[in-house]
């Protein structure tokens, strides 16, 4: 049994015997008894999100509406106009599609305070396959105005998230995996802030821009590359989609003149479709490639196969990162003669 | 009786007054949902000028009562009622459906004073007013909801995800108008996509159903009072309306969902209106 968190230090003990939505849940709970305006639903997946903590802590403050993530979505909207803060759980697929048109005009477009956690993202629940599968969230819920996108990297990231989330006017959408996932972090003092990045490793050959599960992993690649092969691999967690850190980018453009995103999303419209953007947009190339799952539906598999299979473990990071040392671009220090 | 004759002929002045002001403001506009608006127009009226808990002064009152205009296309209805309440000014209509004017076809409540909730995609105002409803109750608020949904747009499958848990989660301060105008855009409802039996579909989710006629101002009034007695169920009352109510050569025309008006053809409609309530003695 792991035992009660108190106060706001994660110790290492929790960090490895809880998974990062239990965490999730008891965070919720931890802030429920704070802010009585918080109210949890859920739509028959209270267990699978761990939601359900808040609810056999607080029952008369949980609604389940059963299997209608549409009606949750304007139930939720519906409470937030009366002044509760609503937290909605259910899996990040029918977060981002079943109930896309509810969360956009529903919520976004009346920018009400609503905070989504959206588990099971990306292809975390393996087994279950593309219909279960989560690659395409980020790209929708990044394009409604008003919205913001947080992809913490671990459970312990998925704490400081949730506790951030509260202060943070509007609509936020926070996507976590299904659970199971070994955590980065070993302790939630290290000053995150929506919207700012963490530069988890220093370097100066190539930058990795990493969220979620590829955070780790491309720490690990980060730390073989390094002793291996002498690169130096600066390793950003770019835990907030949206609103991007653009100057974490464009230093990473300018000091690096080398990049490459890691997401667990198709490569279209997601993470590295949002640093294309910022990149395209300051005139200033450099080398770049966005590793993803390459706009295909995903395969059926245990997560850490598919990891492995789409390249977004350290064995597949290592690879790419290598890919990339060898692209050619213009790197002179002149870059007015490339506008 | 709920109503006495005196608050019975404010009503009827009103509702004649605001659907002498929808038929200019549908000209001005080039274009309205006036048919739609029309048949919902008189629930409106009893509701905002008889019943709901609500001060112009203050509308923000965390404690008022709440309306949600679930068929979002009928603002040509609810824009004039919500000025006439003395949310905002009239002025403010003239620039209906212009460029960055606070009222288009579908109502916006972050930029309308006294607007409860953007709706406009059809099927999901109910569950928002489920939501209301819900917060009220966890919040140990004594205000009412109250929505409004088209027939037609009671195809779509959301209203019924909504309606089973309205009557799950025993929302008896939720009351639902259903303005039963018979008109889709693409043609009668029973014919596009039928609802009938539609009470007992109401019955069958759990419903407390009351069936009038929804352009008769006394019935509303007496069917809301119904309601607000209700304590297990939630009640819908099914309004059966005139789409076009008011303006004869509208009146159950599919085809005068959504129109525009000429001066010359504003005027026809002037008319009628007088002569229908001429005929009612208002």
């Amino acid at each position: 049994m792991s035992k009660e968190i108190t106060g706001t230090t994660w110790t290492v003990y929790d960090a490895n015997t809880l998974t990062q939505n239990e965490i999730y849940g008891r965070v919720l709970c931890e802030l429920g008894e704070k802010h009585p305006e918080i109210v949890g639903l859920s739509a028959d997946l209270a267990k699978s999100t761990k939601i359900g903590i808040f609810q056999e802590k607080f029952p008369n403050r949980f609604i389940n509406v059963g299997i209608a993530e549409q009606n949750m979505f304007g139930i939720a909207a519906g409470m937030a106009r009366t002044g509760l803060l609503p937290f909605v759980s259910t899996m990040a697929v029918f977060a981002s599609m079943r109930a896309a048109e509810q969360v956009r005009t529903d919520i976004c477009y009346q920018n009400l305070n609503v905070k989504i956690i959206a588990t099971h993202g990306g292809v975390s629940f393996g087994p279950a396959g593309t219909t279960h599968h989560a690659t395409e969230d980020i790209a929708i819920m990044r394009s409604f105005a008003n919205m913001t996108v947080i992809v913490p990297a671990d459970g312990i990231e998925t704490a400081n998230a949730v506790r951030a989330a509260v202060d943070w006017p509007g609509p936020v959408y926070i996507r976590t995996g299904r659970g199971f996932e070994p955590n980065y972090y070993t302790t939630e003092d290290y000053g995150f802030k929506i919207g700012k990045s963490v530069e988890i490793r220093e370097g100066t050959d190539i930058t990795i821009i990493a969220m979620g599960i590829t955070v780790l992993q491309a720490a690990e690649a980060s730390d073989f590359l390094k002793k291996n092969l002498g690169l130096s691999i600066r390793v950003i967690n770019m835990h907030t989609i949206k609103p991007l850190d653009e100057e974490a980018i464009m230093k990473a453009v300018t000091e690096t003149r080398r990049i490459i995103t890691f997401e667990e999303h198709n490569i279209v419209g997601g993470l590295g479709t949002a640093v294309a953007d910022v990149i395209a947009q300051s005139g200033k190339g450099c080398a770049f490639t966005k590793v993803g799952f390459p706009d295909v539906y995903s395969e059926v598999g245990y997560p850490e196969d598919l990891y492995a299979y789409y390249k977004l473990d350290a064995n597949g990071i290592i690879e790419k990162v290598q890919e990339v040392m060898q692209k050619d671009f213009e790197e002179d220090e002149n870059w007015d003669d490339e506008f | 009786m709920a109503l006495t004759n005196d608050e019975y002929i404010r009503l009827m002045e009103t509702a004649k007054k605001l659907r002498h002001e929808m038929v200019n403001i549908t000209m001005e506009a080039g274009g309205a949902h006036i048919g739609g608006g029309l048949s919902a127009l008189d629930i409106m009226v009893v509701l905002y000028f008889k019943y709901l808990n609500i001060d112009p002064a203050h509308p923000d009152d965390p404690d008022r009562d709440r309306f949600v205009l679930s068929k979002g296309h009928a603002a040509i209805a609810y824009a004039p009622v919500l000025a006439e309440r003395g949310f905002f000014g009239k002025k403010l209509l003239d620039d209906f459906n212009k460029f960055k004017s606070p009222f288009g076809m579908h109502p916006d409540a972050n930029k309308i004073n006294g607007c409860d909730a953007s709706t406009g995609s059809l099927g999901h105002g109910l569950s928002i007013a489920t939501g209301m409803a819900l917060g009220a109750r966890l919040q140990g608020k004594k205000f009412r909801t109250y929505c409004m949904v088209g027939d037609g747009e009671l195809n779509e499958g959301s209203n019924w995800e909504a309606a089973m848990s309205g009557a799950h989660f025993k929302l008896a301060n939720l009351t639902v108008f259903v303005d039963r105008n018979m008109h889709m855009i693409d043609g009668p409802v029973e014919k596009i996509m039928g609802l009938e039996p539609l009470d007992e579909k109401w019955k069958a989710f759990g419903w407390q159903v009351i069936q009038i006629n929804g352009n008769d101002v006394k019935q509303i009034a007496d069917a809301i009072e119904t309601a607000q007695k209700a304590t297990e169920k939630p009640v819908v009352i099914i309004a059966k309306t005139v789409k076009g109510y008011g303006v004869d050569f509208m009146e159950n025309q599919t085809a005068w969902h959504y129109g525009s008006l000429d001066s010359e053809l504003a005027e026809k409609a002037h008319q009628s209106i007088d002569k229908v309530y001429a005929a009612m003695g208002a």
